[in-house]
């Protein structure tokens, strides 16, 4: 409750010079001695929501394990709120889901509660943090699985919990780190729609990785093309048809037919 | 321990009655405690998958003993308490380093400790005979000193647990969700570790080393088919524990076999209950 109140900033448009946005500058990342990243140069914006597209060990996990100052990078990572001022920013992160044992007699509830509070959840939740837990889950539709066994939720149902999970606290930025896998068509247009209806009610810009290209047109206001260096910056039907995208994938979605 | 012979001897036990029998009385007090510590610590050995090294740390404590005998200590038990300490930091800190759980690894470490604990224990042509108790356990050796100290120990454990119990499950459940949320519990890992040690390597001459780890898996192993949250998960695996410990202990008296084997067998026929029923629903 206390976080669902707190005042926004009022920013009007994405992208407008004098909102807060996130700037990458010049990033770089060595792990053992390779080169996983460099260059990296690009900017968020509030509310934007930015795509990041690439093969498997583009480097995508390590730039947000970057911005989450998880590893070590060379370059500046900069957040700046509307009117410019230098902030550290709340970053809300969605990991790549695992999957979860389904044994595991642990609830949704137990889950949630061990992440965002300091109650030992071996003992029964008490009610005040079970209401604050289906508040929590009620900003992703999910009150219904409240007390479902986390390895029994389907893949869409799990991102759900774990988005909720990372809007407690309210972030600025949210980091999503392939949000569509292992979630059905169905789920992922639910999911994206979330997404969307999310930033304009919080204010916030997200930045999430997929290999699914066919979601980038209607949700993602920018689409970033990485292999190790940022290949090719733009809106999804500029990226989707540029050489870059095409000669990084072997295929050409502008004619429909996979290369 | 007059108050617990007291309180014992209202119970409709023949052993129970006041002035006798005393280490039937003490062996009751020791599954009155040690039960609740294996009930609470099986939960987490289940779910970190830690069964396997859990049997490889009570390897190690037999080690400990036989340099604590050795070493001429009267009490080698403490010596073995210290060297499985040891022992489970060193597996913490590989298993940190290296993120790595391996079965293979764990089987290297345990076969080491079980060949030094066997080759010193024979060393010059001893006897291992004086050991044969440690693999069957005997439950007359339970000392009152030895209880007091799991007491405490079983205090320290709920402390740990109240305190650490999410950081701990969330780092072994969800590491990359664990790390975003800046969660580190290498710490409390392996004080969990070595609690494990510490009540394996005291329980084991009472249990015996051959049996001692079902003592340790399968509460939570059973509990796991039945419960449907933690707190229900916590509280099977405790009274499960709890119920077969003491019916174990009466059962060996009755019939007159190893205590630690009687246990364990009404254990497992808990934990097939529980699979029956889990495959009912």
């Amino acid at each position: 409750m206390r976080f669902a109140k707190q005042p926004h900033s009022r920013i009007p448009l994405p992208g407008k010079p004098g909102t807060c946005r996130l700037q990458v500058r010049d990033l770089g990342v060595t792990l053992d001695n390779e080169s996983i990243l460099r260059g990296i140069t690009f900017q968020l914006n509030c509310r934007e929501i930015v795509a990041l597209i690439g093969p498997n060990g583009a480097g995508k996990s390590s730039l947000f394990r970057s911005i989450l100052g998880q590893i070590p990078y060379t370059g500046t990572i900069k957040f700046e709120l509307a009117g410019g001022y230098p902030s550290r920013p709340k970053i809300g992160y969605v990991p790549q889901s695992p999957s979860f044992d389904r044994g595991y007699p642990i609830s949704v509830l137990d889950f949630f509660a061990a992440a965002i509070s300091r109650w030992p959840v071996f003992l029964p939740v008490p009610r005040h943090l079970r209401e604050r837990v289906d508040e929590c889950l009620s900003r992703v539709h999910g009150e219904a699985l409240l007390y479902k066994r986390i390895g029994t939720l389907s893949g869409g149902e799990l991102q759900r919990v774990l988005l909720a999970l990372a809007l407690e606290p309210i972030p600025q930025i949210l980091i999503l780190d392939e949000p569509l896998s292992g979630v059905d068509v169905g789920g992922e247009h639910l999911l994206m729609e979330m997404l969307d209806e999310i930033r304009q009610k919080y204010d916030l810009s997200i930045l999430f990785s997929t290999h699914d290209f066919s979601t980038l047109r209607q949700y993602a206001d920018k689409v970033i093309l990485l292999q190790q260096a940022i290949l090719k910056v733009g809106t999804p039907a500029e990226v989707l048809r540029s050489q870059e995208f095409q000669s990084v994938f072997h295929l050409n979605l502008e004619g429909g037919d996979p290369a | 321990m007059n108050f617990w012979y007291w309180l014992v001897s209202f119970l409709p036990f023949e052993w129970a009655a006041s002035g006798s029998m005393l280490f039937m009385k003490n062996a009751l007090l020791a599954i009155l405690v040690v039960t609740p510590l294996f009930g609470i610590l099986s939960t987490m050995v289940v779910e970190s998958r830690m069964a396997f090294f859990s049997d490889a740390l009570g390897h190690s404590a037999f080690t400990g003993m036989a340099i604590g005998a050795i070493c001429g200590l009267t009490q080698p038990v403490w010596a073995a308490v210290i060297f499985s300490v040891v022992i489970a930091f060193l597996f913490t800190l590989v298993r940190q380093r290296t993120r790595m759980a391996s079965d293979t690894a764990i089987s290297v470490f345990s076969s080491a400790a079980v060949a030094l604990g066997i080759f010193i224990s024979t060393l010059g042509g001893q006897s291992f005979t004086k050991f044969n108790n440690l693999l069957i356990g005997d439950i007359l050796s339970v000392a009152p000193s030895e209880i007091g100290f799991l007491a405490g120990l079983l205090v320290l454990v709920l402390v740990l647990w109240l305190t650490s119990f999410n950081q701990m499950m969330l780092s072994s459940v969800h590491q990359a969700l664990a790390d975003s949320r800046g969660i580190r519990a290498v710490w409390k890992n392996f004080l969990f570790t070595a609690a494990i040690a510490v009540v394996v390597t005291i329980t084991m001459s009472w249990v015996g080393l051959l049996v001692i780890n079902a003592m340790l898996v399968l509460p939570g192993a059973a509990a796991r088919n039945v419960a449907k949250n933690l707190p229900q998960y916590h509280l099977i695996s405790v009274v499960g524990g709890l119920v077969c410990g003491v019916a174990g202990l009466l059962v060996s008296y009755y019939v007159g076999a190893s205590t630690g084997a009687s246990i364990t067998l009404l254990l497992s026929l808990w934990f097939f209950v529980t699979l029956l029923f889990k495959k009912a629903h």
